[in-house]
């Protein structure tokens, strides 16, 4: 008896924290949504992407939303700065997985874990300090898309060197020494046993990696130049949908706050997407792997 | 369900004024002055127990027009009277000023309010035209809903839509930080942090405007062109607590509050 009430005591609260941990998600997305639901009234939702450029105003009809240029950078961005950490931190893992002996993997790894503990701040102001002064030289103002892509890339490297490891450290044991037994190169078995194993886990480091990228503002703000254009080069100023937030919201008003409220909706849309993509990576391997086994 | 609420004020109202002889000021109106007011307010509020400051920010004209209306003791209007408006009582508390900046490199004398206005419009895209190095101008602007960028565009007449930057930045420091070792740049940043950075080895300058030197000094004695004043109103003469609160606000005892918002206190 005493057994049982302990046990349901422990249910109720672990049910009551999941709850809450549930509500608080629907809570801020419902907020948000509500938030932005006076500017998709007001405006619309096609002036969002056909008004000429992003001049706001607290009333409607004064002002202009076209939130497409911000939509683009934060694409750009993301995209760019996957394309360099995503490789880079997939080689990093399988260097400590495969060749690195294990004091060098457990300093990599020390490394690594210390990189993804520097708040993004610190990250935005070497970003102003040292490598927008570096691009200047290159082309000028300096702040630009370009800037944002290293800083980001940067930023994620961790997150995908981490994560990337521990799925190949998942890779069954068997598979490795049946390859090995095989008489298959190590350049073989990464590339034709292990990676094919942890493709799934890959994927999901890098899509990870995606979405801090997406939702990333402090270093952002500082480095991209904040200009509101669909950048012609890596070297134009852009201004992301965080970026974008940050800059306004502490003044914005009316239609204009809400049309704010909007961004932070696309920027929702996005990850939810992202997150969807990897979940179907993850079922679709649960398949994969129960038709093998 | 608004009727309630309204009851329920009332009936809060009654028992607050029969309770206590709890006074409440209401003070409304630009949202450039009410960060520094809500200061000023926490401040005399200390020095007054059983007083009340209700701070509220809804633009310069509602702070006009509830001063007006008698829906605010006090109205805060971030510039100079108009002509219409001299029914009411004005009081400064402070001058929100504006400098332009350069890096600490570039050798540009000063600049004329008709120089600024082309250089925003890209008219002159070079500093050797307007007597500084041979290189480009790097325009750097604050994102919407700034003061410091309401001062800018009102004082050189353009709109926001005609300006095309390389740079938006967000405040003041950001601001600094993006002119600072960027020869070909120019920014405008709120002439306290401006002068305040400038003294620490920051490298900026600050650029005279129309021949005259920008500064806290300047501004302050209501010299330099770039700047406007931050103004409090009453509809009539003020009487007891609220003449107490105008002139605190208005007092030595605040100056500190008004360079904490980077605002320049008034001499």
């Amino acid at each position: 008896m005493f057994q049982w009430s302990k046990d349901h005591l422990l249910l109720l609260w672990l049910r009551l924290a999941a709850s809450v941990c549930a509500a608080i998600l629907l809570l801020v997305a419902g907020f948000v949504l509500l938030e932005a639901f006076e500017a998709l009234r007001d405006i619309g939702p096609v002036r969002f992407a056909a008004d000429a450029s992003w001049h706001p105003a607290s009333e409607a009809d004064q002002g202009l939303y076209n939130l497409v240029p911000m939509l683009s950078a934060t694409l750009f961005a993301t995209l760019g700065a996957v394309l360099l950490a995503g490789p880079l931190g997939i080689a990093s893992a399988l260097f400590c997985q495969f060749y690195a002996p294990a004091w060098v993997a457990q300093l990599q790894r020390r490394i690594i874990g210390l990189l993804s503990g520097i708040p993004s701040v610190v990250y935005g102001f070497w970003g102003l300090v040292v490598l927008v002064p570096l691009i200047r030289l290159q082309a000028p103002p300096g702040p630009s898309l370009l800037a944002g892509i290293l800083i980001l890339a940067i930023m994620i490297v961790p997150t995908v060197a981490l994560i990337a490891e521990s799925s190949l450290a998942a890779v069954p044991e068997a598979y490795l020494l049946g390859a090995n037994a095989l008489g298959i190169s190590r350049v073989g078995i990464i590339f034709r046993v292990a990676i094919p194993a942890a493709r799934s886990g890959l994927l999901t480091a890098v899509i990870l990696g995606a979405g801090r990228a997406i939702g990333e503002t402090m270093a952002i703000l500082m480095v991209c130049g904040n200009v509101v254009a669909v950048p012609e080069s890596v070297f134009a100023p852009v201004r992301t949908l965080t970026a974008n937030i940050a800059l306004e919201m502490a003044y914005a008003m009316g239609d204009h706050r809400s049309a704010l409220f909007v961004t932070g909706v696309v920027l929702l849309v996005m990850v939810v997407g992202l997150v969807a993509v990897t979940a179907s990576f993850a079922t679709e391997t649960t398949h994969a792997e129960s038709t093998h086994g | 369900m608004r009727i309630r609420g309204f009851v329920a004020g009332l009936a809060f109202a009654l028992l607050a004024c029969g309770g206590t002889d709890q006074a409440a000021i209401v003070v409304t109106g630009s949202s450039t002055v009410a960060p520094l007011m809500a200061e000023i307010a926490r401040r005399f509020e200390e020095q007054h127990p059983g007083v009340r400051v209700d701070v509220q920010t809804g633009g310069s004209s509602r702070g006009i027009s509830d001063a007006r209306k008698g829906l605010a003791d006090v109205g805060m209007v971030s510039r100079a009277p108009k002509d219409s408006e001299s029914d009411l009582r004005w009081f400064m508390v402070a001058r929100d000023g504006v400098s332009l900046i350069v890096d600490a490199s570039n050798s540009v004398p000063g600049l004329s309010k008709e120089q600024v206005r082309r250089i925003y419009r890209r008219e002159i895209s070079n500093w050797s035209e307007v007597g500084g190095p041979d290189l480009p101008i790097t325009l750097v602007h604050k994102a919407q809903g700034r003061s410091t960028l309401e001062v800018f565009l009102e004082y050189f007449e353009l709109e926001d839509k005609e300006i095309s930057p390389d740079v938006v930045v967000g405040d003041n420091e950001q601001g600094i930080k993006t002119v600072a070792g960027d020869p070909r740049a120019i920014g405008y940043v709120s002439v306290g942090t401006a002068e305040y950075e400038a003294g620490r080895g920051t490298s900026i300058r600050l650029v005279p405007l129309d021949g005259v030197e920008a500064s806290v000094a300047s501004v302050g004695q209501g010299r330099f062109p770039l700047s406007r004043q931050l103004n409090i109103v009453t509809s009539d003469e003020p009487q007891g607590i609220v003449a107490e609160l105008i002139q605190f606000a208005s007092s030595e005892q605040v100056h500190d509050l008004v360079e904490a918002q980077f605002f320049v206190p008034v001499e």
